[in-house]
């Protein structure tokens, strides 16, 4: 869809964060109290961007920054357009009948809705992992080569250095090292989505999009999850949806908080959950409603 | 869940009041002792010092029940370092109105001076100072805790001046020089007193705005409303 023109007089959230930019007449939200580190350019960027399902506009001309490499948490009531944003990313939302989108939406600064942009491509390098951990019923070798023989590796050498390095960098190999051709799916939930993480690197994304990840494992499961987060960070750039805000609070740089698709507040993680800017991301997180 | 927190938070609120209440008392009665002479009046704030440590202890405790079982955020987090802080500020004070009590002790055994230590006026203007900095916890009210801090200044010129006083009797060649040194420790933890009732109403600031000034506070009084 073509981007649609800046109205403004459109009234917005009142009180919006401080930190407003603007490129080509667009403003733009960066994070409040973002450490000026010139490796943090931003890696996606949204300019006015809208995602309807049919006449619905499920998220609402939201403009932001997110930062290379570092981990940014989306918070926000059931319904608020958290996994609708995510899914955008990586243009999962195409398989959705009658979803459409408008404004723009940017990876490393080339719109990918664009018609150059090859999905398949994209999808290698945003992986995603979502809430219900979802191994393929093959060996837990072949779970993870699957993604780089589709993309052409076939020498077995290279094959089993990808999935060793993919295994220890999802914290997984140890675990399973001496079983790789057991089916994945006798793999605990935990380990099950810890395979998925490690399917998605498997791939060399540059981001990573998390879906509620650990929405349905025990609290010990949890825990490997947020360190395995903790350790990606720096390496990868991580987008994680959650509803449960002390992970937000434990395991992100960042913070974006959605309130029925629109953008309320996005910041520092430690500001917005000690002092937050708007009244409403303080009446949601600290549980006053929502 | 929500509701349960703010129940605690509101009884712990109430807690804080109660203990600046006995506290303030404590400072009243203690220089009460010193104008004087009451040995009795100053061992009843002594003997009454050993309930506020408990209260302290208490309080302490219950707010890290709140930490572990609810994990504030935001607002709440804010209230629950504030008291806790503002909970140490008030055991503290408790400890100098002790203080004073035992140099009422020792005044009480030596011949009234006929100079005039004005404590009943520095007493009056710190107990206040206290009172409004918890009121200001109670009422969420950043505008009265920063006159708090304003009013500190006054304290100190009268601390001064009663060192002024003791420096000028001591030229003179005054031989009571152990009861003024007294006198003047009893200014001395007056002003401290005055100190940790703008550490108090600083911590109120903090929990309202988020904004920690107690190093810079002058960049924030003397422009209040």
């Amino acid at each position: 869809m073509e981007a649609v023109a800046q109205d403004k007089t459109q009234a917005e959230p009142e009180g919006m964060a401080e930190k407003r930019s603007a490129v080509g007449g667009v403003e733009f939200v960066q994070p409040l109290n973002a450490e000026a580190d010139t490796d943090r350019a931003p890696h996606v960027q949204s300019r006015e961007f809208s995602i309807f399902y049919r006449d619905n506009e499920a998220v609402k001309k939201v403009s932001l920054d997110i930062l290379s490499r570092c981990v940014t948490a989306i918070i926000g009531p059931s319904g608020c357009g958290k996994s609708t944003f995510l899914r955008a990313i990586n243009r999962m939302n195409d398989l959705i009948p009658g979803s459409s989108t408008s404004g723009r939406l940017l990876f490393d600064g080339q719109d990918v809705y664009g018609k150059t942009i090859d999905v398949t491509v994209l999808r290698k390098k945003v992986g995603m992992v979502f809430q219900k951990p979802n191994p393929f019923p093959k060996s837990i070798f072949d779970n993870i080569a699957y993604g780089p023989r589709l993309h052409g590796t076939t020498n077995r050498g290279e094959l089993r250095q990808v999935v060793e390095r993919s295994l220890q960098q999802a914290a997984l190999w140890d675990e399973v090292k001496d079983r790789l051709e057991q089916n994945a799916l006798g793999l605990s939930g935990g380990q099950q989505q810890r395979l998925c993480i490690a399917r998605a690197l498997a791939v060399e994304p540059e981001i990573l999009l998390m879906d509620e990840p650990t929405s349905a494992l025990d609290p010990k499961a949890t825990a490997r999850i947020e360190d395995l987060v903790s350790e990606l960070r720096g390496t990868y750039t991580i987008i994680i949806v959650t509803h449960n805000m002390q992970q937000a609070a434990r395991v992100s740089d960042f913070t974006v908080f959605l309130y029925e698709g629109v953008l309320i507040e996005y910041g520092d993680t430690r500001q917005l959950f000690t002092n937050p800017t708007e009244k409403h991301t303080e009446d949601y997180i600290t549980g006053r409603f929502g | 869940m929500v509701r349960h927190l703010q129940r605690e938070i509101e009884r712990l609120k109430k807690r804080v009041l109660a203990l600046c209440a006995d506290v303030e008392k404590n400072v009243a009665m203690a220089t009460r002792a010193v104008g004087e002479q009451d040995k009795e009046l100053a061992q009843k704030v002594i003997d009454s010092d050993l309930g506020v440590d408990g209260i302290e202890v208490e309080i302490e405790e219950e707010c890290l029940k709140i930490l572990a079982l609810h994990q504030p955020v935001a607002i709440d987090l804010r209230v629950i370092i504030a008291i806790l802080k503002i909970n140490n500020d008030l055991e503290r004070i408790g400890d100098l109105a002790v203080n004073i009590a035992e140099r009422a002790i020792y005044l009480a055994t030596q011949k009234p001076l006929a100079d005039k230590f004005d404590f009943p006026t520095m007493t009056d203007k710190v107990t206040a100072m206290l009172r409004k900095g918890v009121d200001a916890l109670v009422s969420m009210d950043a505008t009265a805790a920063y006159k708090v801090c304003e009013a500190d200044d006054e304290v100190d010129e009268l601390n001064r001046h009663m060192y002024n006083l003791v420096d000028s009797l001591i030229s003179e060649g005054r031989k009571e020089g152990h009861t003024l040194m007294h006198l003047l420790s009893v200014s001395r933890h007056l002003e401290r007193i005055a100190d940790h009732a703008t550490n108090i109403a600083e911590d109120v600031i903090y929990m309202i705005t988020g904004d920690i000034v107690r190093h810079h506070i002058e960049d924030y009084t003397g422009s209040v409303q």
